[in-house]
C-alpha cells in the first residue's frame, strides 16, 4: 500500500509512479479459479495455439483488475474509486513484464467531493499501450 | 476467419437492444474476496482484514466479475463463434462486503456490425447492474464484446 494522496497534493499532468508486474501462468490459473473464467486460452497452451494465438494470453479482466489495483494503491486507503475504464487493444503474455503507468488528467470538485481523473495504462515490453484506461477517484482533503 | 455472411437489420437491432439476462444471485464470502485479491496480486489489507477507512473487509473493484453474470441471449442466430473482449467501464456506488448477496442482471445496450481486419464483426455493448440485498446498486459494468 502506498501512502495517502490528498486532493491538495495533486495537479494536472502529475505522473503516477510506474509499477512493474510480471504475471505468471500460475497467476492466470489463480485468477481463473477466483473469477470463474475458465476459458482455455488463459492456461492451456496447445489449445491457445490451436485457435491461432501465439500462446497463453492474460485475461482482459485480470488486466482490468491490475489497473484497478494500480490506481487504488496510488490513491491510498482513504480514497474511493468512482469509475474505472479500460480498452483491450493488444494481447499480453505471462512471463513478460507489464508496466502500469499513468498521470493526472483532471482535478475538480463536484458538490462536496474532491475528484481526480487519471489516465492510466498497461504497457508491454515493446512500449505499446495494450490496455489504456481511465479512473476517477475521490480524494480526501488535508482539511 | 468466419466466411459466413450476416446482416444486422434495424429490426434486429431493435429486438436485441433492451434484452436482459436471467438474474444470477451470489453470496459474497470472505475467503473468496481474499482469494480474488491474491489472484490479482493486490495485498491491500482492506481485502483481507479491513481498514479503519473501509470499516471492515471490502472487495477489490473488479471482484464483481466473479459473480458470474450471464450474457443476455440475442433474439436471433449469429454465425460467429469467436469472442473478444473490447473493453470495460465500471461505475462504483457502494462497497461490496462479505455477507452481501449480489444479484447481477445484464442488458444489451447496443449492437453494431462492422467489417475490420479480422473480417465481419458484431460488436455488442452489455451493461451489467449489480445490486446488493437491500436493492441498492453497488456497481455497473458496461462491456464491449466483439464476435467474429
Amino acid at each position: 500500500m502506498g501512502q495517502q494522496i490528498y486532493f491538495e497534493d495533486v495537479s494536472e499532468g502529475m505522473e503516477l509512479p510506474m509499477e512493474v508486474r510480471e504475471p505468471t501462468t500460475r497467476q492466470l490459473v489463480q485468477y481463473a479459479g477466483a473469477s470463474g473464467d475458465f476459458y482455455e486460452i488463459h492456461y492451456d497452451k496447445p489449445y491457445a495455439e490451436s485457435i491461432g494465438l501465439p500462446g497463453i494470453i492474460i485475461h482482459g479482466a485480470l488486466k482490468n483488475a491490475m489497473l484497478g489495483s494500480y490506481v487504488t494503491g496510488w490513491a491510498g486507503p482513504a480514497s474511493t474509486l468512482r469509475r474505472l475504464t479500460c480498452q483491450y487493444r493488444g494481447m499480453d503474455f505471462p512471463g513478460e513484464p507489464i508496466t502500469a503507468k499513468g498521470h493526472v488528467a483532471r482535478v475538480y470538485q463536484e458538490g462536496e467531493q474532491n475528484l481526480v481523473d487519471c489516465t492510466i495504462w498497461l504497457e508491454n515490453p515493446q512500449g505499446q499501450q495494450t490496455t489504456p484506461g481511465t479512473a476517477t477517484v475521490v480524494l480526501p482533503s488535508r482539511g | 476467419m468466419s466466411t459466413a455472411s450476416f446482416t444486422l437489420t434495424d429490426e434486429m437491432r431493435e429486438q436485441a437492444i433492451g434484452v436482459e439476462s436471467a438474474p444470477t444471485t451470489t453470496d459474497v464470502e470472505k475467503g473468496h474476496i481474499a482469494r480474488f485479491a491474491e489472484a490479482i496480486g493486490d495485498d491491500n489489507p482492506a481485502y483481507t482484514e479491513g481498514t479503519p477507512e473501509t470499516g471492515g473487509i471490502v472487495a477489490p473493484p473488479t471482484f464483481l466479475r466473479a459473480m458470474r453474470a450471464v450474457r443476455p441471449e440475442l433474439p436471433f442466430e449469429i454465425p460467429f463463434t469467436r469472442l473478444l473482449d473490447g473493453g470495460s467501464d465500471w461505475e462504483y456506488f457502494e462497497h461490496v462486503r462479505p455477507g452481501d448477496v449480489i444479484t447481477a442482471v445484464g442488458r444489451v445496450e447496443d449492437i453494431r456490425e462492422r467489417t475490420g481486419s479480422i473480417g465481419q464483426m458484431l460488436i455488442t455493448t452489455i451493461k451489467v447492474t449489480y445490486r446488493n440485498q437491500t436493492g441498492a446498486i453497488v456497481a455497473t459494468q458496461t462491456s464491449t464484446s466483439i464476435r467474429h
